[in-house]
């Protein structure tokens, strides 16, 4: 049997041997039936009964599993949910099962990204041939590699070599990915150094500021109208190709599809959430937030900070709602987690200047979802991140995930890029302009509610006077909405420091920049989202982790996005 | 034929329980995987099956003492339960189990506990039933391997 050593040892003779297979099913004969199955076919099995154990076997061992195989009627988790956090975060195929032939329930499982359907009893035959998902996404995956230039590679050793470990890939059953991996192996070595014009073939990361990127022309283009063509062109990223986009806007879909679901219960919670933050946030010490106080009750209400260290800016606070946000804090940088940490934990570390992205974010979640419309709901950017949280996190979850570890790679992703945005608010004046210019931006009550919040504390914390500047004319019009032109150009501003970002900017400043005339009041949840995205658990699996390889767990942060937000 | 009289009466009563219906296709898979790692696979199963399944029985018991009828607990607890039958090949069983459930999306409380009652039957008999054949089984000696109904 073919262990996962890679490709070093190739058994093409008994391929697909060793293929690892986790099967989840709480009926505890299937499970028998189905290991016995399993291993009748010469594959690594594994077995649980409950979606939450196997959620966190695979999060233990990222690259542990080639494939999944789960029920849909699970008593602590429903099948879909666990299909789609796995395709989020490991991207693994996942094949559900049920008695239940209905249609319907087929479509949802496919619509879910299930890569089969089996129906109960489950034959032998219909085992046997798991592999083909297994061969067929790495195929997909290989061919999604992109020469990458030298902006990749960096992010790539940026995030750690191990990205491309071929330990990552296919545990060495699939002798032809092996082949492939071995070839992106000895590319990678070259890549590397910075060659530009080695065609390194690598999975396409996508950072925070490559998705940003991408939400950015989403938003631009308009949700409805959306392509990968268009999208591709908006980003501008040379390396990045139509196939990369066409499967990460798939994801995003789905992604957004859940938000919606999950903003619409959320809509009139929200409400006038954040209508009084400073009472949180004076404790926090900065006007804006509490965020970090990820207490129990504020990890239930979904907060997703994930501005990690509510030092930087792009925390994204999720959690926003009852006024708390979270802010990016405008602590040193260094503390700045990344998006992937959710910090819960330190409403003390927030600083005036956080930038509760998920704040923004999280009410634009159901933003997203419906891409132009103007829906007020929208704007209540503690929504989404809230109700999610509520939704799927169990406190206890959330605190582990808070810890504050550093995230290594990832976190730089958000110091780098994620401030960006932000900083891009920070100039004031211009700023100002965009706000005059501001059109179309239906801004919200909420909005204007959680601004003017914003403003004053902005005010009370360290002294930014581009945040006071910013929000004034904010304050003034309702819809300041930063005119598209300029943002897009702070956007891609890449001298953008992080430290200016963060001490000049508020949440409000972000919400600004992104809050572009065209943009729909959720673009600019949107734009927030970026960050919130990747702060989000969900988000962030979604991004970074099924973007990575396995090994990116590896260096991985602590944080288990998923498990805040995602999981309930 | 089988010359071994255990065995030949252990064939018997297979092909009765396929005959009769109580059993189906599901069944010959597992026999198919037992073997010399798992020489006792079948029996294990079926015995998992009927300790797990008493579990979902019970609660729909208790399901049906409530009044008035909540259906869609009802019919959850059906799924899990025809899940499970599906599992051993319990062909009388799981089609009580779709009755009950179509009962359920009527909203039929009568039809529901008739059905339970039936499907209590089915389930009972085909216990018995194998609970003899793997009498019979233990006695006759290990088979090789499963003799497919024709």
């Amino acid at each position: 049997m073919v262990v996962e050593t890679g490709f070093s040892s190739p058994r093409t003779d008994a391929f697909p041997a060793g293929l690892r297979v986790l099967v989840v099913d709480d009926d505890p004969t299937w499970l028998k039936i189905l290991e016995k199955m399993l291993k009748k076919c010469c594959y690594e099995v594994t077995t649980c009964c409950l979606a939450r154990e196997a959620l966190n076997l695979l999060r233990q061992r990222k690259d542990g599993y080639d494939i999944v195989i789960s029920d849909v009627n699970m008593p602590d988790m429903d099948g879909f949910k666990l299909l789609e956090h796995v395709g989020l975060e490991m991207d693994l195929p996942v094949i559900m099962m049920s008695v239940d032939g209905e249609t319907r329930r087929v479509m949802k499982g496919v619509q879910h990204g299930a890569c089969d359907y089996l129906l109960k009893p489950i034959r032998m035959k219909e085992l046997r041939n798991i592999w083909q998902h297994v061969f067929r996404k790495k195929i997909h995956e290989v061919r999604d590699i992109e020469s990458l230039e030298g902006i990749e590679s960096i992010h790539m050793t940026r995030s750690g070599s191990e990205l491309f470990d071929d330990e990552h890939f296919l545990g060495g059953e699939d002798t032809t990915s092996g082949r492939k991996r071995k070839d992106v192996d000895n590319k990678r070595d070259d890549k590397d150094l910075g060659d530009p014009s080695s065609t390194k073939k690598a999975r396409v990361v996508w950072t925070v500021d490559l998705h940003q990127k991408f939400v950015k022309a989403v938003n631009q283009i308009g949700y409805d109208k959306v392509g990968p063509k268009k999208i591709l062109d908006l980003m501008n990223v040379p390396w990045l190709t139509r196939e990369n986009v066409a499967s990460h806007l798939q994801k995003y879909r789905l992604y957004l599809s859940r938000l919606q679901k999950e903003g619409d219960i959320k809509t009139s919670f929200m409400g006038m959430k954040h209508s009084d933050p400073s009472s949180k946030d004076s404790t926090a010490g900065s006007g804006l937030h509490n965020s970090m106080d990820l207490t129990q009750d504020n990890v239930s209400n979904g907060s997703f900070s994930f501005s990690v260290n509510h030092t930087l800016a792009p925390s994204v606070d999720l959690k926003g709602h009852e006024g708390d946000r979270k802010g990016i804090t405008s602590g040193p940088m260094t503390e700045l987690k990344g998006p992937f940490s959710i910090d819960i934990t330190d409403p003390r570390k927030v600083k005036s200047s956080k930038i509760s992205l998920d704040h923004s974010l999280g009410s634009v979640d159901p933003n997203f979802a419906s891409f132009g419309s103007t829906d007020t709901r929208r704007y209540s950017w503690n929504e989404i991140p809230e109700i999610r949280f509520k939704q799927e996190y169990e406190p206890l979850e959330l605190e582990n995930g808070f810890s504050q570890l550093p995230l290594p790679v990832l976190q730089h992703h958000m110091l780098t890029e994620y401030p960006q945005p932000a900083a891009s608010v920070s100039p004031g004046p211009s700023i100002t302009e965009k706000e005059a210019t501001g059109s179309g931006f239906e801004v919200k009550p909420m909005y204007d509610e959680y601004r003017s919040n914003h403003v004053k504390h902005s005010n009370l914390g360290e002294s930014h006077s581009v945040n006071n500047q910013v929000f004034k004319p904010i304050s003034a019009t309702t819809s300041s909405m930063t005119s598209q032109e300029t943002i897009p150009n702070h956007l891609t501003e890449s001298e953008f420091s992080p430290k200016n970002m963060y001490e000049g900017v508020g949440i409000e400043d972000l919400q600004l920049c992104w809050l572009q005339g065209d943009y729909y009041a959720m673009n600019f949840g949107v734009q927030g989202l970026d960050c919130t995205e990747y702060n989000h658990p969900a988000i962030i699996s979604e991004t970074p982790f099924h973007l990575y390889d396995a090994p990116k767990f590896e260096h991985e942060h602590p944080f288990d996005p998923t498990d805040q937000g995602l999981f309930a | 034929m089988e010359r071994n009289p255990m065995r030949r009466q252990l064939q018997t009563m297979r092909k009765s329980l396929f005959d009769q219906g109580h059993l189906d296709e599901q069944f010959v898979q597992l026999e198919e995987l037992q073997d010399d790692a798992n020489p006792n696979f079948v029996e294990e199963v079926v015995t998992l099956y009927y300790r797990d399944s008493a579990r979902i029985i019970l609660n729909i018991e208790q399901a049906l003492e409530r009044k008035p009828f909540d259906f869609n607990k009802l019919d959850a607890y059906m799924h899990q339960f025809k899940g499970s039958s599906s599992s051993i090949g319990a062909k009388k069983v799981k089609a009580e189990s779709t009755v009950f459930r179509e009962y359920c999306r009527s909203r039929n409380g009568e039809g529901c506990m008739r059905s339970f009652q039936q499907l209590k039957k089915e389930y009972a008999t085909l216990r018995r039933k194998l609970e003899a054949y793997f009498q019979v089984a233990r006695q006759a000696g290990p088979m090789e391997t499963a003799c497919r109904p024709k």
